[in-house]
């Protein structure tokens, strides 16, 4: 049947074209498109020091349109601004802690990839090292358990059978 | 076991208890640092040219949106907005809008097919959006009399919010430190 093997190839030939696609992202209405960025200048990429302390300070933050990622690794718009206007900051002389307090001070305390550890936050920082060690106890406490039950059960098994014998 | 009987319980609890109220939060939602706080100030060119100060309006209610032209939710809310700007004509009311992240030619283009005379600030280098914290479009802050945050919206605004907003705003009473000459200060001409 040449009409049968024609429409199989061409279903299959379909099927390969649809998984081979590129996987597209959802259709974000509300994301801006990357805007050309706010490159440093090039007497800034002159100097490491001031680079890396905005690196370090980017790399702390939240990048606001993407969220997942922080200010140094996102490439939207609005990160690139963030990193112009923190190496601003420093050129004007301010500390690394000042430049991230301005940015809690508009965005609250979102803004950071790492929450401070206090008053409430404390429950982020401790509560896995918690669960580990409840888990841990849980664990050495049923492992003793089992040791103690095969004890006692070898020793009765001791005792069966030395009263067999007798 | 009877140490398994309440230990195991009385850990999960908390944690469940953590995670059903993780449930009831809306992770869109990011609480603003700003209400009940002076609006930052800005002074920005407009589409049209001209420049517009926060400080100008002291004694005004500012509605100060952030739109883009690529942002549907903003089609939502403009209607609203151009009813407002019929309603409120002749009060102590001024629109503002912010451009974000979207070039002015676009921004000028949507506001000519939508409509509306107040002023589009150009953000240069987004300095206004990170003072306020914005982090999508629309956003919009409602400025009181006083010079203070009144309430950040994330989303579009709806008819009934900006009604009870703006009428709250501007049946509050004027601040106390203002004289006549400072209300009437009007905003540089060409904001539009």
């Amino acid at each position: 049947m040449p009409s049968l093997n024609r429409t199989r190839h061409f279903a299959f030939l379909l099927l390969l074209l649809v998984l081979a696609a590129p996987s597209r992202p959802g259709f974000a209405l509300q994301e801006p498109q990357p805007q050309a960025g706010t490159e440093p200048a090039q007497e800034d990429l002159e100097d490491p020091v001031l680079e890396a302390q905005v690196r370090e300070i980017a790399s702390k933050l939240r990048c606001p349109t993407c969220r997942a990622l922080s200010v140094q690794d996102s490439q939207a718009g609005m990160a690139n601004e963030m990193r112009e206007l923190i190496r601003e900051q420093l050129r004007a002389g301010k500390t690394p802690e000042e430049v991230t307090a301005y940015f809690v001070d508009r965005y609250g305390e979102w803004i950071l990839l790492k929450p401070t550890a206090e008053g409430f936050n404390w429950t982020v920082w401790l509560l896995p090292v918690l669960m580990l060690g409840g888990g841990l106890f849980f664990v050495f406490m049923t492992a003793r358990r089992w040791v103690e039950q095969g004890q006692a059960r070898a020793a009765a098994l001791a005792n069966d059978g030395e009263e067999s014998e007798l | 076991m009877n140490w398994k009987k309440t230990l195991i319980p009385a850990a999960a609890l908390p944690i469940v208890a953590l995670l059903g109220y993780g449930l009831t939060v809306n992770p869109n939602i990011i609480e603003s640092t700003l209400p009940g706080r002076p609006a930052f100030e800005f002074s920005a060119t407009t589409l049209d040219g001209g420049t517009v100060s926060l400080s100008d309006l002291k004694g005004k209610v500012v509605v100060l949106n952030f739109y883009a032209s690529w942002c549907v939710a903003c089609i939502d809310e403009h209607r609203v907005f151009l009813d407002a700007e019929r309603y409120y004509a002749g009060r102590d009311y001024k629109m503002l809008g912010v451009i974000y992240q979207d070039p002015p030619a676009n921004a000028r283009r949507w506001m000519q097919r939508m409509g509306g005379n107040w002023p589009s600030l150009i953000d240069k280098n987004s300095r206004i959006a990170i003072d306020y914290g914005v982090y999508g479009v629309p956003e919009t802050y409602f400025i009181g009399k006083d010079g203070l945050v009144a309430h950040k919206q994330i989303g579009p605004v709806t008819a009934r919010l900006m009604v009870s907003m703006v009428d709250s705003l501007l049946a509050a009473p004027m601040p106390d430190d203002m004289t006549s000459a400072d209300v009437s200060a009007e905003p540089t001409p060409g904001q539009g």
